[in-house]
């Protein structure tokens, strides 16, 4: 049998860390041919991301290869010299990372990066940069040439940047990509076209391609074969689709239980199901809680150069109309840039509507300035779960005083003497253990952090939770508790969610309906099982098959 | 300031351990150098050796600043002209300057007056600077463009000849020159709490306090500000080392501090008609000490940012 055009044998990585070593992954097999696709799946912490970046060396001062072997096309990675890595890298063996806007240099245009590229490893001189620059950016299907090459990078939207980093990776014709995250943060619309562009110069150019990801689902889609990884071992490899059949580990068994299908439902997101869940859903009376009628906001766009600010404005959010009614769950989906924040934001009332009326329980709390609505009774009756777990947490605070601030600043009886119940009861009911209670932000894990998010909004009893993207930042299985949590406060509060989220797959399992979103109007609206089977809109149809989906 | 911080700390942390039973229980699951401030401390400083060189040398000028004046061998006014001009022995450390005073008991006796001089200016610029910088940058609009033009307006002097100025015209004394080196120090306390408080007020953490009924001054103050703490504590000890530059400049060309009170500037400014006659020791030891504090206060920023930094708590 041919050598394989990637081998990874026994690999193992250590960093030297103030705290000693850390053996970050050990005991790595990887056989990669031409024309593969190869996926590492696993969750934060995997070590998915050192495994593959050990293939390009780029272990930092503190990491080194402790034992194995890489062989690339005969050559041998594992203890490169300089000069061997120079030509290697970005020549035979490049990269695209997670995040596009901050990859590529934000003061340089993006079409001097792409010619150094060239000129790096002489595949142009100057005279023909120019020429070829076009020509890479046709081959990323960039019609826009001109307009691209002249711009900076944060003219350009994200998936057009990881558009350029891939003209960037094949500027020199490598003939091994290694995609890491490549289209996380990005809408599932643009991923699906960038996924559809790798693809097809897997085909064109018998590229191999290392996929790093988190998505089970964008794996069964797109790659050959499948390496789940699970804190720095290989759980399970498989050459084929039957892994995701009949998983053998119980890893990835977990994972794919915990990856949000097209049929899946919140209580078989886990092995182990909270009694609450099994319990059959209650029916939801149709009683009014929040009525939109006729949002606007809009913002006023500055001109470039001059003293004042004028004309320009910009509609974020235009015309908005829905119900929520108690105890009741809706979606709110769209691409990033419809004004699915912004109108949450409105309805929490931390920005000022320009238009139209936001009737709480038949009060119109729209009149009152976001200033004083602080003081307010309805503060209380309106929260929010936001999307970065780590950013929406003060690091300052321990989680005992993030979960109390709320109920000192609004509860009106409130008694010293039952702060510690009462913080305590709200930890217990968002399964944060108590022995983490006094801990800063960075010395939770993610899912303890999503936890102590939730406790501080639920923690005055609030009619209305806002959930701005609460799980984009979590790992799947992380996910699924916090998804869980979610629907089985509502079943036993009586909650009402306004839940904005760009993945509808994850939107379904606890809406009873849906609103579709963009450009700031809503383009579609109706119960949860109609909107996902029978899609009116043409932009809900395309969001849909944009998901990757696990086979059913 | 140094002791301010860490009695914040006790403080801090002693709320955190209402309950026995449960502080206990993170004993067992937490890292040792959770449980005890002191702990915590030394923890941040022994990875540092830089830090705790700064920090010692600082507690050791507060420590000479405060006893100096009760063990200092010889009276730092009185002076002997029978004994001027002689040059270090074991009896004067430091020698004797052109009025027979004794030059080691001067510097120390001084080390009380330049302290306070910038310890009292930078409070007051950073009381005054960080309050104006967190106003513009936290609500923007006009309070930035008049706080901003402010600073500028500051900035466009010299800052010397701008303090010198103002001590001529309120008046020669040590409250003018505090209030002088205070001024000329506000602008850069402005510019850095604005920076940090237009970073920091796009975290979502400030949107969930405001959510939980914070206003928006009380979110300034209690959310947003602390956050600011280690870049501002970087400026504070920087400022600090300027204020006994300028404090020193200033009585060097005879504003502010006056003879024949003990004052490191003074002291290189009379030394200074002494070096052409080979008494270096005049200048030579009043000006290392002063060159000593202000390298202590740039060493000291570090420090302190690592101290007031919760993501160093490990």
């Amino acid at each position: 049998m041919a050598k394989p055009f990637l081998q990874i044998k026994n690999l193992a990585v250590d960093f030297a860390t103030r705290r000693g070593v850390v053996h970050a992954v050990d005991d790595i097999n990887i056989n990669l041919n031409k024309g593969e696709v190869i996926a590492i799946v696993g969750e934060s912490g995997s070590g998915k991301s050192v495994t593959a970046y050990s293939i390009l060396n780029l272990l930092g001062n503190n990491g080194k290869i402790a034992k194995g072997s890489i062989t690339f096309d005969g050559m041998n990675l594992e203890n490169p010299s300089a000069s061997l890595l120079k030509d290697i890298r970005g020549r035979e063996i490049a990269m695209i990372f997670q995040n596009p806007m901050s990859t590529l240099n934000p003061i340089r245009k993006v079409g001097d990066q792409l010619s150094d590229m060239l000129r790096q490893h002489a595949q142009a001189t100057n005279q023909t940069a120019p020429r070829k620059v076009i020509e890479l950016l046709h081959k990323v299907e960039i019609q826009d040439t001109r307009r691209v090459t002249n711009a900076y990078p944060f003219e350009l939207s994200g998936g057009m940047c990881q558009r350029v980093m891939i003209a960037l990776a094949l500027a020199c014709n490598s003939r091994l990509l290694i995609a890491d995250e490549p289209t996380t943060g990005l809408d599932v619309t643009t991923q699906k076209s960038i996924m559809d562009l790798i693809m097809g110069l897997v085909k064109h150019r018998n590229l191999a391609v290392i996929l790093i990801t988190h998505d089970l689902g964008m794996a069964y889609q797109y790659c050959d074969k499948f390496v789940v990884m699970e804190k720095g071992q290989v759980v399970e490899a498989c050459d084929d689709h039957s892994l995701f059949t009949s998983p053998q580990h119980s890893y990835t068994k977990k994972l794919l239980a915990a990856t949000p299908g097209i049929s899946s439902k919140v209580e078989h997101l886990t092995p182990t199901v909270p009694v609450e869940l099994s319990k059959p859903a209650v029916e939801i009376e149709k009683k009014e809680l929040l009525k939109v009628e006729g949002l606007v906001k809009t913002y006023i766009l500055k001109s470039q150069g001059g003293f004042k600010s004028q004309g320009n404005t910009f509609n974020a959010v235009d015309g908005v109309n829905f119900t929520i009614y108690q105890g009741e769950c809706v979606g709110l989906v769209g691409e990033s840039g419809c004004g699915k924040s912004t109108t949450s934001r409105l309805i929490a009332r931390l920005e000022q509507p320009s238009e139209g009326r936001i009737l709480f329980l038949g009060e119109d709390i729209g009149q009152v300035s976001d200033r004083d609505f602080i003081r307010s009774p309805r503060r209380k009756d309106i929260q929010m779960v936001f999307q970065d777990p780590t950013g929406s947490l003060n690091p300052r605070h321990s989680a005992f005083q993030l979960i109390s601030e709320p109920i000192l600043r609004l509860q009106k009886d409130f008694n010293k003497a039952n702060l510690k119940d009462q913080v305590y009861q709200l930890a217990e009911k968002v399964g944060l253990p108590l022995e983490l209670i006094y801990r800063l932000p960075h010395q939770l894990s993610g899912g303890q952090k999503a936890r102590v998010g939730i406790a501080r909004a639920i923690a005055l009893n609030p009619k209305l939770l806002i959930l701005d993207e609460p799980t984009s930042a979590l790992d799947v299985s992380v996910q699924a508790i916090v998804l869980q949590l979610l629907e089985h406060l509502r079943r036993e509060h009586n909650l009402s969610y306004l839940f904005v989220s760009h993945d509808l797959n994850v939107v379904r399992m606890l809406s009873q309906r849906i609103l579709v979103m963009q450009s700031g109007k809503i383009v579609e609206s109706g119960e949860t099982a109609e909107v996902m089977s029978k899609p009116k809109h043409l932009f809900t149809k395309t969001l849909l098959a944009a998901i990757p989906q696990l086979a059913s | 300031m140094g002791d301010l911080l860490l009695n914040k700390k006790v403080v801090r942390n002693t709320d955190t351990k209402l309950d026995p039973e449960l502080s206990q229980h993170s004993q067992n699951s937490a890292t040792p150098e959770q449980h005890d401030w002191r702990q915590q401390t030394w923890y941040i400083l022994s990875q540092n050796p830089i830090s705790m060189f700064s920090i010692v040398l600082f507690l050791i000028f507060i420590l000479v600043g405060i006893t100096g004046p009760f063990w200092v061998p010889f009276d730092p006014i009185a002076s002997d002209t029978s004994i001027a001009l002689q040059a270090p022995s074991f009896l004067h450390l430091f020698g004797t300057d052109h009025l027979g005073r004794d030059v080691f008991s001067r510097v120390v006796v001084a080390t009380r007056l330049d302290l306070w001089i910038a310890l009292s200016a930078v409070s007051i610029s950073a009381l005054v600077g960080t309050s104006l910088g967190c106003l513009a940058g936290y609500f923007g609009g006009w309070y930035d463009r008049i706080i901003g033009r402010i600073a500028d307006t500051i900035l466009a002097f010299p800052l010397f000849v701008l303090a010198m100025g103002i001590v001529a015209v309120l008046g020669n004394s040590l409250t003018n020159v505090i209030y002088a080196t205070a001024l000329i120090n506000i602008p850069f306390f402005i510019r850095v709490a604005r920076a940090e408080v237009t970073i920091q007020r796009n975290h979502q953490y400030v949107q969930a306090a405001l959510l939980s009924g914070n206003t928006h001054l009380r979110t300034l103050v209690f959310h947003i500000f602390p956050n600011c703490l280690p870049a501002l504590m970087v400026q504070m000890s920087l400022n600090m080392g300027w204020a006994i530059l300028n404090a020193a400049g200033l009585s060097f060309i005879g504003l502010g501090v006056r003879p024949p009170v003990a004052e490191w500037g003074i002291m290189v400014a009379e030394g200074a008609n002494y070096i052409i006659s080979g008494e270096w020791w005049l200048v030579l030891f009043p000006g290392l000490i002063l060159m000593l504090a202000v390298f202590c206060f740039n060493l000291l920023g570090d420090a302190l940012r690592d101290l007031v930094d919760p993501q160093k708590r490990t």
